[in-house]
């Protein structure tokens, strides 16, 4: 039997690095993406016209129940039959981006559906506009308490980065891949691999707890 | 004229009409207190007056200005016409300065800093001034009324709607609230509220409405009104509030 041998991956901590980084790029920017589609189109369900609000919930149905994966392809493989060429890198992160904004509605609409009417109200009554009521009163209590719900479904987003490797865009799990054509040290690259996953995702704890701290700082009455 | 001028509104949700031809005028500086029994149309004609509820039927003008919730200029309108809830209604993640100055400081552009002394002064009136840094779950529920209160002298109103202000509040609380609103009357604030502090009604208003099934059922002086009511409902009304 084999013994464990991490000693050769060492030569290959530069491409560690930077699938790491484009891990972290990659789910960056889907957030960045998703978090826009989750707000806009959690306002426009709640407030948009009628085919808008269909078109939405046909969006976020079509998405959480279909599998990411052939999301993806359809986003690297058939779109740019219609003359929307991209790199593996770009499509990943649209199709990543599309797959957290449908989640993301849901979660935030969840968010707002809890704030009361009597809130709005009272906004409409200083003389606020629809925009300043959204963006001001109904907004942030929304989103502290559905905050709990984005940071995970980003966690899953971030370890759903991987899938990107399908279509050979580079990212970790990709360079995890590479790695073993060289090596042929499955077990440690793959342990490797997870371990920068895991340190990943608590580093995320982290910050999504600091952030939460400073951002939601208002007292609430239980 | 009248500052408000109320003629024959009706108003129904569905198939109920909960008014039902309800007329009244408000000079000035009057304190108009509404009483009646529970589901009577105290509220539903508040909201009317404010433009938060569309009326069915008849008219309602204040300074002569049609009021219709499609009306142009509505914020300018609702900023003219506060109303205070039964409920607060404070923003809960804004701090008591925030609360009272976040419409100013957006819509008549005020800077911040006149924000703050605009808070000041509004909070004085209330007397919470110390607490002009507080979140509303850190203040009492007859703290946070005054604040809503506040917030709403802070936009310079002509007029106050009050709907229930003290219900929600601990017996030992509401004394706090009712003496904001009679310092806001003695200074000469045009005041519409519906309570059930009789108390109140009796030594503030200068005219009381006694509203029932969605009509204005009587109305006249404090003094007139509970010494000589004309009617059995309103004779039984005030029997069943002592
Ligand atoms: N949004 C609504 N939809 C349907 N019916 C309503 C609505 N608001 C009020 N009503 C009905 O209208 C009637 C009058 O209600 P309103 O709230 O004006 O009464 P009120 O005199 O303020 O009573 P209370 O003293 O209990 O506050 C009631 O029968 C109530 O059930
Ligand atoms: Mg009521």
């Amino acid at each position: 039997m084999q013994t464990l041998n991490f000693q050769q991956l060492l030569r290959y901590q530069d491409q560690l690095i930077d699938g790491t980084l484009h891990t972290l790029l990659l789910t960056l920017v889907a957030a960045l993406i998703g978090t826009a589609i989750g707000v806009a189109g959690a306002a426009a369900v709640r407030g948009g016209p009628r085919p808008v609000r269909w078109a939405i919930r046909g969006y976020v149905e079509l998405i959480r129940n279909t599998p990411s994966l052939i999301q993806l392809f359809v986003v690297f493989f058939v779109l740019p039959g219609f003359g929307l060429r991209m790199g593996a890198f770009e499509a990943a992160a649209i199709a990543l981006g599309l797959y957290f904004g449908a989640y993301c509605t849901e979660i935030v609409r969840a968010g707002l559906d809890a704030i009361p009417g009597s809130q709005v109200e009272a906004g409409q009554c200083l003389g606020l506009t629809r925009w300043q009521v959204f963006r001001h009163v109904v907004l942030p209590p929304a989103l502290r308490s559905v905050y709990p719900a984005f940071t995970s479904q980003f966690v899953l987003l971030l370890l759903g980065t991987s899938l990107a490797s399908q279509i050979s865009a580079e990212e970790l799990f990709h360079t995890g891949g590479f790695i073993e054509t060289r090596t042929y040290r499955s077990f440690e690259v793959y342990a490797v691999i997870c371990g920068i996953y895991f340190a990943l995702v608590m580093i995320f704890k982290l910050l999504f707890a600091a952030v939460g701290h400073l951002a939601f700082r208002w007292p609430v009455r239980r | 004229m009248a500052l408000v001028d109320i003629k024959n509104v009706t108003k129904s949700y569905g198939s109920i009409e909960v008014l039902k031809g309800v007329s009244l005028s408000i000079d000035e500086g009057e304190i108009v207190t509404i009483i009646g029994k529970s589901g009577s149309g105290k509220s539903t004609l508040l909201r009317c007056i404010n433009a938060l509820e569309r009326i069915d039927g008849g008219e309602i003008t204040v300074e002569g200005q049609p009021v219709r919730t499609d009306m142009p200029n509505l914020r300018g309108f609702r900023q003219r016409v506060g109303i205070v809830f039964q409920a607060f209604n404070l923003f809960p993640h804004m701090t008591v300065e925030r609360n009272i100055t976040l419409a100013p400081i957006l819509n008549k552009r005020i800077a911040k800093a006149e924000g703050r002394a605009l808070a000041l002064d509004v909070l004085a009136r209330v007397g919470l001034a110390d607490k002009i840094d507080a979140y509303p779950a850190q203040l009492s529920g007859g703290q946070q009324q005054r604040v809503a209160i506040a917030r709403c002298l802070a936009m310079g109103p002509q007029l106050m709607l009050f709907d229930e202000v003290t219900s929600a509040l601990d017996p030992e609380l509401v004394g706090e609230v009712l003496k904001v609103m009679e310092d806001m009357a003695r200074q000469g604030m045009t005041m519409v509220l519906v309570t059930h502090e009789m108390g109140f009604a009796r030594n503030v208003a200068s005219k009381i409405v006694f509203m029932h099934q969605g009509r204005v059922w009587e109305e006249g002086p404090p003094a007139d009104l509970f010494a000589n009511p004309r009617t059995p409902e309103l004779r039984s009304f005030i029997a069943s509030a002592r």
